[in-house]
């Protein structure tokens, strides 16, 4: 046996014994320590907003019920609702409700079922400022529609006095992306600014005026971390566990509040006995004098009609358990509570899905 | 020697030293890249990442064990797909094909090599996604079986030509078939290229991200079978890489690295197993 | 037997006797895999054409909106549901541009070196370490372009330019880091080894003769390279800038780790801009109107498009390189 015969055998055996090895692990799940008998797995798209607090969710979940695996990949709520509509996954999720429009192009009527409230914040990073801003709502639309375009501009030194602004380029990120979060932040900025409404309005996506676009609020956060100058729009977690400065945003009491539980619970207050029936609700600048004016629920889609029964069933035992159990994780990640009386409208929903 | 000679031969000099210093770039930009991956990314390798599934958002650790297996899930799907259409093709255009088909079949070929990868990923989701509604290793693996037909085609009928011709004369005078003597003395002949050509072609699709964003989409838990969602490694390290999260950034590093490890072992390894001077088709 | 007759005959399989005189003629096992290769090189027909004909029937709502003013509109407006391709084609142009630019001069200058003066060990090596440049995946370009290229950029590179070049247009405006010109340069480092690795073969087929005539005349090594061999293979140079440029165009994900994601046409190259692929990669999933996704894919059919008659381009070029070398020699 030559060099080159050996060469030639050791080369078909490593194929040989990568195909025989990658079928026996694409069999199955080499690594589960529970030999589940029937694994299922429900596959989820959508918003960023609430990915962190739905990704702990779901892998809890899944140590509790290892023979129930919900895949959530998080592409935007636009993302969440168009393979929703296609009928690629099983459940979408958005921030922002869908509008009648929307819900008249579902073949299969669809369910909105808040599970948290969070806040949108507007995150920034400039050198040599850690202090927190006071933003007015002329300032935030100033400088999305691309008018106000250095930090020592008089809008926003006006309410900072005290804070040494740099005469520093503001570079404005958004989302590249059909996104919930960009809904919350529009939906804001129209109610604010006249300007925004007649020139951008309000929707997952829109024609920025200016700025750079990052993918999902990871990649806004990201964004706005690496890029001196940056200015971006966020949910809260994001900016506290990337340890970056977020500003208070003047509500339309006239008083600068700072995105925290308090605030945001105060903004759903109002609504949460008047919550209509298909839960779609807009909560920017609410009234109130604690609350923070950038808040929205967070929405799963679920369809009321899911053909497998079985995956049905897995569907509501899940939103049984989000409502009681999964609430008490919420608040660690700053996301604040569902108001009692919208949980229990919500349980009285999971029944109209078959 | 005249002021002209002397300048001529200075600009000899200038120009060829500037030649050997774009090549020198050129190099030290290769060097450059492995040496930054295997030192950010081999900080961050660890068993854990090879045996782990990903961790929730805000938990350090976890891994890309998911990850991995599934991109060699996706592989074995695309060879499946692209390799006996891209050898027997290949076999067809060496061996068997009248100039017009022929000529048809390799500017068909070659169309498809052009088509962009992010728009083979479209092509994927309406025809397997949409219609199966739901997002699966199946569509991914075809979107990547696609991709390599054309490169498996060319290098099948390169390393098929090149067989001497009197390799097939002798087997006929012996009595072979046309048919046989390609089974079984040119085929074999050429076997070594082909399986080369084959492999490098896999190691380049391995890379791909842009396909599998909507065919296999992502799967934070192990993917069973072929219908089900599944994670990549290179869509991993997109998805991570475009993150704030610094843990997530690190995880990426290690598995660019793992990714760069896999195709460029592959690529060394195929050209030692080459005979010397031949030419594997490249994109 | 002839791919006509045999096509002929599969096709003419009608009735039943001459279904019978088809199955005899496939007796012989060299029709048999006449036939059974051509049905799997016919895969490729259909695979292709089924492509197409999915790229073109998919568009349809938005090509039947907009027409041809789709490619010169500037506008991407989803709420509105105004789209046009021009800030896609604009970025994707310019970005390409911007790499050729840069791999041209060091990719020729890099062939040379390795066609003409590295003694064969060494270009042997040194290209062999530069076609494992060509193998590395896009992701990982993206990767190092966030983490270690726009970072740089930033901080010392767009300020220079900015400094002793910001007189043009093209070098004013914010710096971000991340934008056309991050994009361009990141493309210019992907195309560098196809540019290298073809140039140098079309480089090495030129016939000694060539070479040793300027030589004998009394040239320079490097006058005999830049005016008589380099002007010989001037042709293939092209094919592989082509080929290069083709594949420049269709990257997409290190293109949109790094451009900005903007769909504005802007004048600076330091401003954000997007390309066909990135807002493709970007948008897809996410268009939730049928007409968003049909614009999506009409940009997909665009870029197809181009890369197709770059791609003819350059192989025809390429072949006349290696017909007209061959018909010296």
């Amino acid at each position: 046996m030559n060099k080159r015969r050996v060469l030639d055998l050791t080369l078909v055996a490593s194929i040989g014994l990568l195909i025989m090895g990658l079928m026996t692990v694409s069999g199955g799940a080499p690594a589960s320590p529970v030999a589940a008998p029937d694994k299922m797995l429900l596959n989820g798209a959508g918003a960023t907003f609430p990915y962190p607090i739905y990704s702990k969710w779901f892998s809890d979940y899944n140590h509790l019920h290892p023979d129930i695996e919900i895949n959530y990949q998080s592409i935007g709520s636009g993302g969440g609702i168009a393979q929703l509509k296609a009928g690629t996954v099983d459940f979408g999720a958005s921030d922002m409700p869908l509008n009648d429009k929307m819900v008249g192009d579902f073949k299969v009527k669809v369910l909105h079922f808040p599970t948290v409230l969070g806040a949108v914040v507007p995150t920034y990073n400039i050198p040599g400022v850690t202090q927190e801003l006071n933003f007015t709502a002329d300032a935030l639309a100033g400088i999305y529609l691309g008018k106000i375009t250095k930090w020592n501009d008089p809008a926003i030194t006006g309410p900072n006095k005290g804070v040494n602004l740099p005469a520093q380029d503001i570079v404005v990120v958004h989302r590249s992306e059909g996104s919930g979060t960009t809904f919350v932040w529009t939906d804001y900025l129209c109610k604010v600014s006249k300007d925004w409404e007649t020139s951008v309005g309000r929707n997952a996506s829109v024609n920025w005026p200016v700025g750079l676009g990052g993918k999902g609020n990871e990649g806004v956060t990201g964004m706005v971390k690496q890029q001196p100058g940056a200015i971006g729009y966020v949910e809260l977690i994001y900016a506290i566990q990337n340890n970056i400065p977020y500003g208070r945003v003047r509500n339309s009491s006239g008083s600068f509040v700072k995105a925290e539980l308090s605030s945001v619970t105060a903004a759903a207050a109002g609504v949460a006995k008047s919550m209509p029936e298909d839960f779609r609700v807009s909560i920017t600048d609410s009234p109130g004098k604690a609350a923070y004016p950038v808040c929205s629920f967070t929405y799963l889609l679920v369809p009321t009609k899911i053909q497998d029964a079985t995956k049905a069933k897995a569907i509501k035992d899940f939103l049984h358990w989000m409502l009681s159990d999964g609430q008490k994780e919420a608040e660690p990640l700053t996301y604040a509570r569902l108001p009692k009386e919208v949980v229990a409208k919500e349980l009285k929903q999971i029944s109209m899905i078959e | 020697m005249s002021f002209r000679t002397a300048w001529r031969k200075s600009v000899n000099a200038v120009m060829l030293s500037l030649t050997a210093l774009c090549a020198l770039l050129a190099v030290s930009l290769l060097l450059f890249i492995l040496g930054y991956l295997v030192w950010y990314g081999g900080k961050s390798l660890s068993w854990a990442f090879f045996t782990q599934l990903p961790k929730p958002v805000g938990e350090t650790g976890g891994g890309m064990a998911n990850a991995i297996v599934g991109s060699g899930k996706l592989l074995l799907l695309a060879a499946l797909v692209g390799v006996p259409i891209g050898f027997m093709a290949g076999v067809y255009l060496a061996e068997f094909g009248g100039p017009t088909v022929a000529f048809f079949i390799r500017y068909t070929t070659d169309l498809l090599n052009g088509v962009p990868s992010i728009v083979m990923g479209i092509f994927a989701f309406t025809i397997v996604v949409l219609p199966m509604k739901h997002f699966s290793a199946l569509a991914g693996g075809l979107a990547l079986g696609v991709m390599m037909i054309p490169i498996a085609v060319r290098s099948t009928e390169e390393f098929l030509r090149n067989v001497p011709q009197t390799l097939r004369e002798g087997a006929m005078a012996l009595g072979a078939s046309k048919w046989k003597a390609v089974a079984t003395v040119v085929v074999p002949a050429a076997a070594r290229g082909i399986l080369t050509g084959i492999i490098l072609d896999l190691a380049r699709v391995a890379g791909e991200t842009a396909p599998l964003l909507f065919t296999a989409f992502g799967n934070r838990f192990w993917s069973s079978g072929w219908n089900q969602p599944t994670a990549s490694l290179p869509v991993m390290i997109y998805t991570y890489a475009i993150s704030p999260y610094d843990d997530w950034h690190r995880q990426a590093w290690a598995a660019g690295l793992v990714l760069l490890a896999l195709v460029l072992l592959t690529n060394i390894g195929a050209r030692y197993l080459l005979p010397k001077k031949a030419h594997v088709a490249r994109g | 037997m002839s791919d006509a007759t045999m096509v002929v005959a599969a096709g003419g399989a009608g009735s039943p006797s001459r279904l019978r005189a088809f199955l005899r003629r496939l007796r012989s096992g060299d029709e048999i895999a006449h036939l059974i290769t051509l049905i799997f090189a016919s895969a490729i027909f259909l695979i292709t054409f089924l492509l197409v004909y999915e790229l073109w029937r998919n568009s349809a709502l938005s090509r039947h909106r907009f027409g041809l003013d789709f490619l010169f509109t500037r506008t991407w407006d989803p709420v509105f549901e105004h789209f046009g391709a021009l800030p896609f084609v604009f970025g994707t142009v310019v970005t390409s541009a911007l790499a050729l630019l840069m791999a041209i001069p060091l990719g020729v200058g890099a062939a040379i070196f390795l066609a003409e003066l590295a003694p064969s060990r060494i270009s042997d090596a040194v290209t062999f370490c530069i076609e494992l440049l060509a193998a590395v995946p896009s992701v990982i370009y993206g990767l190092l372009g966030i983490f270690v290229l726009v970072p740089i950029l930033r901080t010392t590179v767009m300020p220079f330019l900015k400094a002793t070049l910001g007189f043009l247009p093209l070098f004013q405006g914010p710096i971000y880091g991340v934008s056309l010109f991050a994009a361009g340069v990141v493309l210019a480092i992907m195309i560098i080894p196809f540019i290298i690795s073809i140039s140098r073969e079309v480089l090495l087929a030129v016939p000694a003769e060539q070479r040793e005539g300027a030589l004998a005349l009394g040239a320079t090594k490097w006058e005999s390279t830049w005016k008589v061999v380099v002007p010989y293979a001037r042709v293939g140079i092209m094919g592989s800038i082509l080929l290069a440029l083709a594949r420049a165009l269709g990257e997409t994900m290190a293109v949109t780790m790094v451009i900005g994601n903007d769909p504005k046409i802007a004048a600076s190259l330091f401003a954000p801009g997007y390309s066909i692929a990135a807002v493709i990669a970007n948008e897809f999933s996410e268009a939730t109107s049928d007409l968003y996704i049909h614009a999506l894919i009409e940009l997909g059919l665009v870029l197809f498009l181009l890369t197709i008659i770059l791609n003819g381009l350059a192989r025809l070029l390429i072949l006349a390189t290696t017909r007209k070398a061959t018909a010296h020699a």
